[in-house]
Formats: C-alpha cells, sequence, structure tokens
C-alpha cells in the first residue's frame, strides 16, 4: 500500500526518535552492571549518578520506546490490514503528544530532577514536569488508538461480513487494554502528584498511589508483549516459511489477555501492607490464569514452526527445529523472532515464580525480579522491536537495510547476553542480592564494612552479560542509523509479511467480538479493586512526607 | 481450535493448578506466613523490642533515610519474633537474609510477618526497595545469642 508523505514522516519519526534515545537506555544499563559488579566503587560516572542512570533506563527502555513502537506498529498493522490512513489529525496529534511528553521526561531526568526510577514511588518526588511529561505520551497513544477505530468502524461499513484481521484484533485488544489501565495511572500523576509535586497539597497517601501505579503497572507489560504476539501470530509463520496453526486459537489467547491483564497488578504488591491475604491469593490465581494464553501462545506458534520445518522436509520428533531459516540475512527477522521466544520460555516459568504468593516471598525485589524480566521484555519484547523496526523503517522509508550481516547476527549475539545477564541477577537474588541497588559502594566493596563476598561472582556474570548486550546493541544501532540515513531506494510502501491460516476454521462468534470481553474484564477489576480499595483505606493513612532523593530531611515541615 | 489445542488448553490449566496446589498445600503444612495487614498508627513509627516471655517477643521496626531503628536487634536463640514494620520518610525494602523474610516498609502503612529464630547467629537486613542516594548503605543487623551466654 503506498502512503501520504504525513503519514510516513510520523512512522519514520516514531521509529527515529525513540531508537536514538534508546542509545542512552543501553549505555546506562551497562553502567549499572559495571557499578554493581563493584569494578567501580562511585556515586556517578560522567556526571550521571547511579540511580539517575537507572530512571534513563527504566523509563527510556521500558516506557518510551515501547510505547512509540506500540503505536508506530499499530498504525502500520492497521493501515496494512485495512489499506487506510487513520485521520491526519490523529496521528500528527498524538505523535506530537508523545514526543513533547518524552522529551519533558528526558529533561527533567537528565537535568536529575526527577530521579526516583520509572515506578516514580511517593514519597520520593519528581520534578512535577516529569508526571506531566509522562501523561501526555500515555494521552498521546490514546489519540493514535481513536484513529484506528474510526478506519475500523469504515472499513467495517464497507466489508460486511468478513473478519476482523487478527494483526488488527491484537491491536485493538491492546490498546483497549491500554485504555482502561492507564487511566488509574493518569489519574495517580495528574491528580495525585502533579499537585503534590506542586506543592498546592502536602498530603499524599502512600499506598493508594502505589495501588493505582500497579493497576498500569503489570497491564504495561502486557503491552509491551502483544505487539509481540501480534508478529508472532501473523508475521512469523510466513518468515519462518510455513502457516499459522489455528487463527481462533490466536484470537481466544488475545481476548483472555483483554480480560486478564488489568485485575492482577497486585501481584508486584505481595510484600506490602494494606492488602489482605485473601486480595493477594485472588490475584495469584489470576495472574496463574494469564499464563494460560502463553502456554497457548507457545503451543500454536510451535506447532506453526513445526509445519513450516517439516514443510522444508524435517524427519523425526525435533527435526524440524534445524530446518528453520536460522542465520539468513534475507530473512533475518526470523533470528529476532526466534531467539525473542526462545528466551520467553525462561520469561515466564521465572514469571509464574513471582506470581506465586508465598514463592515471591524468596525473590521480591532481590535482583531475580530484573533477571525475570530481562527475558521478558529484553528478550521477545525487544528483540521483536528491533527486528521490526529495521523492518519497518526500510520498507516505510523505501531504503536498502545496511549491514545486513551485522543486523542478522545482532539477535543471537543478544540472546547469549540476557542469558548470561539473567542468569547472574537470578542467581543472586536467591542469595538476597538486592535489585536498584548501587552495589558497588558497599556489598561488592572488600572496603565496605558491607561487603557480602556471595554477590561478587553473581554480579561479575551479570556484567559480563552486559557486555555482550551492549556488543549486540551497538551492532543493530550501526546497521539501524546506517539505513535510516541512507539514500531512498525503493517506492515506500506499508508492507508487511502476512501468515496465512493452515486450515479454514469455523467462524466462532464470540471470538470475533470485543465486547463481551471487555464487560467481562471490566467486571474481573472491580471485584479485585474494590476490596483492595477498601483495604487501601482501612489499613493505611496518608502522611504529610515529601523527599528529594539526596535529602533524608522531609521538605514539610 | 483442534482438538490439540484443547487439549493445551486443559494441560497447562492442569499445571497450574498443581502449582497453585503446592502454594497452598506448604503454606498451610509448613505455616509459611505472609505479610498481614493491621490499621496504621503512628505509635509504630518508634522502633523498640518487647520482650513477651522466653520464647516470644515483638520487634517493632522504623525505617529512615538510610538506617532502621532498632539499627541493631538481639534475642536470645529459639524466639519467635512478631515484626512490626513502617517508614517514617520514603518507602523502603527489609529482607531479612537467609530467612525469606521480605517485608516493603510504606509510610502510613504497618507491616507484620512472624518468624522463629532456632539457630545462632548474624543475620543481615538489607534495604532492597530504591529509598534515595544513600539505599546502598542502609542495612540492619538481627544477632541470635546463645541463651546461656546472654544471662
Amino acid at each position: 500500500m503506498t502512503i501520504s508523505p504525513a503519514y510516513r514522516k510520523t512512522i519514520l519519526f516514531g521509529l527515529f526518535m525513540p531508537m536514538t534515545l534508546f542509545i542512552l537506555g543501553v549505555y546506562n544499563g551497562i553502567m549499572q552492571t559495571i557499578y554493581r559488579a563493584g569494578v567501580i566503587h562511585r556515586t556517578s560516572v560522567a556526571g550521571i549518578n547511579y540511580y539517575q542512570g537507572l530512571t534513563l533506563h527504566g523509563v527510556i527502555n521500558a516506557i518510551v520506546l515501547t510505547t512509540f513502537f506500540a503505536v508506530v506498529f499499530g498504525h502500520v498493522t492497521v493501515s496494512f490490514y485495512l489499506k487506510k490512513e487513520p485521520p491526519k489529525w490523529t496521528y500528527l496529534m498524538s505523535m506530537l503528544l508523545m514526543v513533547v511528553g518524552t522529551l519533558m521526561d528526558a529533561f527533567t531526568m537528565l537535568a536529575g530532577t526527577s530521579e526516583a526510577l520509572y515506578t516514580f514511588y511517593a514519597p520520593l518526588q519528581d520534578s512535577p514536569l516529569f508526571y506531566i511529561g509522562t501523561a501526555l505520551l500515555i494521552i498521546g497513544s490514546w489519540i493514535a488508538f481513536g484513529g484506528w477505530v474510526k478506519v475500523w468502524f469504515e472499513w467495517r461499513r464497507e466489508n460486511s461480513g468478513k473478519k476482523m484481521p487478527l494483526a488488527v484484533l491484537g491491536t485493538f485488544v491492546n490498546f483497549t487494554m491500554w485504555f482502561m489501565s492507564t487511566l488509574p495511572v493518569a489519574y495517580e500523576v495528574l491528580v495525585i502528584l502533579t499537585p503534590w509535586s506542586l506543592g498546592w497539597t502536602n498530603q499524599v497517601n502512600v499506598p493508594l498511589t502505589r495501588m493505582l501505579f500497579w493497576m498500569f503497572g503489570h497491564p504495561l507489560v502486557y503491552f509491551w508483549l502483544l505487539p509481540a504476539y501480534i508478529a508472532y501470530y501473523t508475521i512469523l509463520p510466513k518468515v519462518a516459511g510455513g502457516k499459522l496453526y489455528s487463527g481462533n486459537a490466536a484470537r481466544l489467547a488475545f481476548l483472555l489477555f483483554l480480560i486478564l491483564s488489568t485485575p492482577v497488578g497486585v501481584h508486584h504488591q505481595f510484600s506490602e501492607p494494606v492488602f489482605t491475604p485473601g486480595t493477594k491469593f485472588w490475584v495469584s490465581i489470576l495472574t496463574f490464569g494469564v499464563a494460560i494464553p502463553s502456554f497457548m501462545t507457545a503451543f500454536t506458534v510451535g506447532a506453526s514452526l513445526e509445519y513450516a520445518g517439516r514443510k522444508r522436509g524435517a524427519k523425526g520428533l525435533f527435526g524440524w527445529m534445524a530446518r528453520l531459516p536460522w542465520f539468513q540475512q534475507e530473512n533475518f527477522l526470523f533470528g529476532y523472532f526466534i531467539c525473542g521466544l526462545i528466551l520467553f520460555i525462561f520469561g515466564g516459568l521465572s514469571g509464574i515464580v513471582n506470581a506465586s504468593y508465598s514463592l515471591n516471598q524468596m525473590v521480591h525485589n532481590t535482583s531475580w525480579v530484573p533477571g525475570h524480566f530481562h527475558m521478558t521484555v529484553a528478550g521477545p519484547v525487544l528483540l521483536v522491536i528491533l527486528g521490526v523496526s529495521l523492518y519497518i523503517y526500510s520498507t516505510v522509508a523505501g531504503k536498502t537495510i545496511k549491514f545486513r550481516t551485522l543486523a542478522t547476527i545482532v539477535p543471537y549475539l543478544w540472546m547469549f547476553g540476557v542469558a548470561l545477564l539473567s542468569h547472574g541477577m537470578m542467581a543472586g537474588g536467591l542469595m538476597g542480592e538486592p535489585r536498584r541497588t548501587n552495589m558497588g559502594m558497599t556489598y561488592t566493596n572488600p572496603d565496605s564494612d558491607l561487603f557480602n563476598k556471595h554477590w561478587v561472582a553473581t554480579s561479575t556474570t551479570t556484567m559480563i552479560g552486559g557486555f555482550v548486550m551492549g556488543a549486540a546493541a551497538l551492532l543493530y544501532f550501526i546497521s539501524f542509523f546506517a539505513t535510516a540515513t541512507g539514500k531512498r531506494t525503493m517506492e515506500p510502501v506499508i508492507e508487511l509479511p502476512e501468515s496465512e491460516d493452515l486450515h479454514e476454521e469455523k467462524p466462532v462468534p464470540l471470538l470475533l467480538n470485543m465486547r463481551p470481553w471487555i464487560i467481562v474484564s471490566a467486571i474481573l477489576i472491580l471485584f479485585t479493586y474494590i476490596p483492595a480499595l477498601i483495604s487501601v483505606f482501612k489499613y493505611s493513612a496518608p502522611v504529610r512526607n515529601k523527599f528529594q532523593v539526596e535529602n533524608p530531611n522531609n521538605m514539610i515541615k | 481450535m483442534n482438538k490439540y489445542e484443547i487439549k493445551v488448553v486443559l494441560l497447562s490449566g492442569l499445571l497450574l493448578s498443581s502449582f497453585l496446589f503446592a502454594l497452598l498445600y506448604n503454606a498451610f503444612s509448613r505455616k509459611i506466613d505472609t505479610p498481614a495487614c493491621i490499621p496504621y498508627n503512628a505509635a509504630f513509627e518508634k522502633g523498640h523490642v518487647r520482650q513477651l516471655d522466653d520464647s516470644t517477643c515483638e520487634v517493632y521496626v522504623s525505617a529512615h533515610m538510610w538506617g532502621f531503628d532498632p539499627a541493631e536487634i538481639v534475642i536470645p536463640v529459639g524466639t519467635t519474633v512478631e515484626f512490626y514494620l513502617t517508614s517514617t520518610d520514603v518507602v523502603h525494602g527489609f529482607n531479612i537474609d537467609g530467612k525469606g523474610v521480605n517485608l516493603m516498609a510504606v509510610p502510613g502503612g504497618v507491616n507484620r510477618i512472624t518468624v522463629p529464630f532456632n539457630s545462632i547467629g548474624t543475620y543481615r537486613i538489607v534495604c532492597h526497595e530504591f529509598c534515595g542516594i544513600g539505599h546502598q548503605n542502609m542495612m540492619g543487623k538481627i544477632i541470635v545469642k546463645d541463651k546461656i551466654y546472654q544471662q
């Protein structure tokens, strides 16, 4: 499909800007592994202190890059499958708000006025600009969704009787879930934290802000993940040379995410006061439930890959694995997808440990947790973002991919790096190594009273993993930026590899209508969060606390 | 969806149910305590140790930037300790090395857990939630002593 210049530029800018910031995100990631391994015993390097770097790493990699990609990938999937561009004002306005919000966040983080990490837990105070910037980024993504809904209704009128394309369903499920779950955080930042940060109010109910944050904080991880799932269902079977095993199973998986993503946020708060054991246990069950669509995805994607391998002449039980298009330049996307999937096996399983109420006591807030989520967000999520960004940039800009060899080996190298990094962090976490801590100053500094020799080996493994990931990222940046700054050689088009279904399936009405699923989702959210909210008000009290990260004195006298 | 897919859904459901059963079974049979909640009261903000009898004591811990009050808790071996934890400023963490005790100290809320200490030694308490630039210095200690030695 051809593309208007304004739409083309929006898509390309939406890939280019976050990818540029991602350089800063990667740099700060590598630096953290060096601090933590005790190689340097310093509070800051090159003017960025450890916690400022950690804030930059988290906000850029996990909120900015992922949200921009979800929006750009949404533009591309919706336009490719519906053959329409969304209204011009929606994509321009959306991109403008997201860019302004991101610049506000980046400015305050670099200036050192917002260093309370990406979870911005009160009563640590960030600059009001940070809270507003984050809200603008989120609101910008809502507007993009509004544009797609409009073209969807047009398409449905013109194509009555046709099924909603799977990729569009995935995108709509993702953004519906995103809209529902970002309302609480929008309330938190705009109504509670911004006036508090400006000094208009002095009281804050800390457990309430934490609950509102995690109502958004866990659906956020599915918001990162679902674009990757869309790619796994609709692109991967094609690039692997096969077909999608079952479209209906894919639809069911997406719809299960719609109902189960939001009401599970409390599982980040198992170690906290305020929530009753009943609420915590209920959320454990729901979180186990949300693992089911991932098991289904593992099966459907695995079956699609097996079909692809057998079509190439594979024999035996596992022969199909060897026949897949590994390390092929003309098919570089496959490497990004498969390496992400391999990491996700371990990422998913370690996630079930975290979800398990009492097992979580062993690992909560230890480095086990970042060990786990680097195999999810830095596994399938990031690898799909990197691979598909390069692909979309090349097709939408009409530019040939440069340094294709480098781009082809990146995912394999990255996977190896993540495996080392996560192994180090998880092993350390089981021995109590804390996350989010400049350990080089104390715990891994032999001159400190707090020195703990057990954490040296694990944090060193983590650092080696960090170096390997850094090397992979460097190779990727060479290819991406060389491609982006190259000359146009082809006609710009919106183009995606499109998988076919293996067999024609009977349409199931329940899987074609999002409305009942949205209602169930709302009921589950209320059923979980009304008791949680009652607990918050019953067991906690607002406090007159306001602190800056570098000063242990309360700003409220 | 064909029969294989339906089997997969059932099997994964079964697998998760068995995990859930294991959780419940262990929680009850081994009496694994999870953090419980009690209404907040500012009186909890003052850290102290209260010996109830020979084998039980209550420890009120107040976390602050960047230390715990009391910084050092001395108890005789065989004591079952009931911890009450809160914070006077920002959010802190409370992880007792080697005991699987893992709590958040949240201002405006009180966390509670019961832990038996049956072996002599020094247990370190690590703050594992970011609480400002001194976070990496924040550590407490529980010293479990021999009963005879203490007398």
